[in-house]
């Protein structure tokens, strides 16, 4: 079990911190419960968000590695959103079809569900659990990777806020970009459903085009982008929280990466059921 | 100077320190020495705050630490430079950004200014302009050592810890390191504590020798008394090898 020494917002080690982390490993040797372990964790996750965002010291230096982050971030998952994203427009738009079987339901239905799957569900869920396995799993090693090589230790003798330094240009670049990534995919999984539509000839593309004009709710974008938001909250502050609290070697960095990706998956699916009741 | 005043720690049921006390004096050479395990590196982490003490205080020139308040234990840490056992250089910046890291982050200065500086440091540490652009991966682990005193010099520090600086390292480049920190430890009227338990160091530049044995302090005294002292343990430490059983015999 990994358990950090919680830090202040300069980066130095508390008395409390450090005695609650001591405290927490020695219990949790004992403890078989995920849930107890669980709270554990929960716990210190606050305290590191509590210095994730902290006042950065320098904004001259903050905005530069924010934009570094948009676009390592960002920009670099922008190949793997559009292909996934155009296939999965495709996918919905041949199972509707496919599944139509009364006469009495249009042809433009195909488009409608579509264009409902991929603004509402699939575009933010599904692109946001993929970029969690891409950039939580970065980040995760990335910081991990930084701790076991003592760089981290480096930046807290400093006097640098290490949990900010490193993990609040990611979140403010995820809260940016990942939109932008969202739309782009709303838009190619719909447009990946016209060109699978025009190819096959299941339905007409004039129908699918019909269908993806009619009842349309901006709300639906709305609730979206919103999720969009909490998703790149997760998956960056989760990442970072547990490269963040690695201890040992490689393999510890490893299962760091493995247990960021593992987390925010789960966070997101909860936290979609979350907002979807509260919204729809 | 940095006192260190009845410092203890535990991790779990492990006692790593028990109550050490030791005065490591301005301008000179401090060095810790010991076996592995024997607690050395907790007590550099101690020191620097990294880890809390379970009792005891660190006391840097009449600053308790551990009782400073966030913003005065930030500037006390501004004062400190730090070399780790693997450098701890960033990968994701070149040799240049790494020594110019600190200044960025707390200088006042110009960029210009602070440019200049760290081209200083690192003249200082004999890092020709040609490998400033260069990553820490494309150099080699003195170069890195080199590169670390130079960051570590960069804010001019008041004190200056080293842990373990020739790990990992060839004899001659290890000669090189040590000369390098015994140099701007004078130079600069630094605090200097270097961990280590490479004996050619401690006869090279130990000035002030303190000897940890399973977390107590058990032995302190100049590099002379290190080769005549009658300590058991300390013998068996100082005198492993047969090149320091030559030398003790040579010395009588």
């Amino acid at each position: 079990m990994q358990a950090p020494t919680a830090t202040n917002g300069s980066g130095c080690a508390t008395a409390s911190g450090a005695s609650y982390a001591r405290m927490g490993r020695a219990y949790f040797r004992r403890a078989p419960s995920h849930p107890v372990r669980l709270i554990f964790h929960i716990g210190h996750y606050m305290i590191f968000l509590r210095d994730a965002f902290a006042r950065p010291e320098r904004f001259g230096i903050f905005w530069r590695r924010m934009l570094d982050e948009v676009d390592l971030l960002g920009v670099h998952s922008l190949g793997i959103v559009s292909v996934l994203s155009g296939f999965m427009g495709a996918v919905i738009a041949l199972q509707t079809a496919s599944n139509m079987v009364s006469p009495f339901i249009p042809d433009s239905l195909v488009g409608f569900a579509t264009r409902q799957s991929s603004i509402m569900e699939f575009s933010p869920t599904i692109i946001s659990l993929i970029l969690a396995g891409k950039v939580a799993g970065t980040i995760a090693a990335e910081i991990g990777t930084m701790r076991v090589k003592e760089q981290i230790d480096a930046l807290d003798i400093m006097g640098v806020n290490s949990a900010g330094y490193l993990v609040l240009p990611k979140v403010v670049a995820a809260l940016l970009i990942f939109p932008f990534l969202i739309i782009v995919s709303m838009f190619l999984s719909v447009f990946g459903g016209y060109l699978i539509v025009a190819a096959t000839g299941i339905i007409s593309p004039a129908s699918y085009v019909e269908g993806i004009r009619v009842d349309f709710d901006p709300f639906s974008v709305t609730y979206a982008l919103i999720k969009t938001e909490v998703f790149a909250f997760i998956i960056t502050t989760v990442g970072g929280y547990h490269g963040y609290i690695t201890r040992g070697g490689t393999r510890e960095v490893g299962i760091s990466s493995t247990t960021g990706v593992v987390w925010s998956i789960v966070a997101i699916i909860i936290s979609n059921f979350v907002i979807t009741k509260l919204m729809l | 100077m940095i006192e260190v005043r009845g410092l203890s720690k535990r991790f779990g049921q492990a006692q790593v320190l028990s109550d050490i006390s030791a005065v490591f004096q301005k301008g000179r050479v401090n060095q810790v020495i010991g076996k592995s395990g024997s607690g050395k590196s907790v007590l550099a982490k101690c020191i620097v705050g990294l880890h809390q003490p379970e009792e005891g205080e660190v006391l840097y020139d009449g600053r308790s630490f551990h009782r400073l308040g966030k913003e005065d234990k930030r500037a006390v840490r501004q004062e400190i430079g730090m070399l780790f056992q693997g450098g701890a250089l960033f990968d994701s910046l070149n040799v240049m950004e790494n020594v110019m890291f600190p200044l960025r982050m707390f200088g006042t200065t110009s960029a210009a200014a602070m440019r200049e500086r760290a081209e200083l440091c690192l003249h200082r540490v004999s890092i020709a302009p040609d490998k400033h652009r260069l990553f820490p991966s494309e150099i080699s682990g003195g170069m890195q050592k080199r590169v670390g005193i130079a960051r570590a010099i960069a804010m001019e520090p008041k004190y200056l810890l080293c842990d373990e600086p020739n790990s990992g390292l060839d004899p001659q480049t290890s000669i090189v390191i040590d000369e390098l920190i015994k140099e701007i430890t004078e130079e600069y009227g630094i605090t200097t504590i270097v961990i280590t338990h490479d004996m050619n160091s401690v006869m090279e530049t130990g000035e002030h020798i303190i000897f940890i044995h399973n977390g107590t302090k058990w032995w302190e005294g100049g590099r002379e008394d290190l080769l005549h002292s009658d300590n058991q343990e300390l013998n068996e430490f100082v005198f492993a090898g047969n090149l320091m059983r030559q030398v003790k015999r040579a010395k009588g």
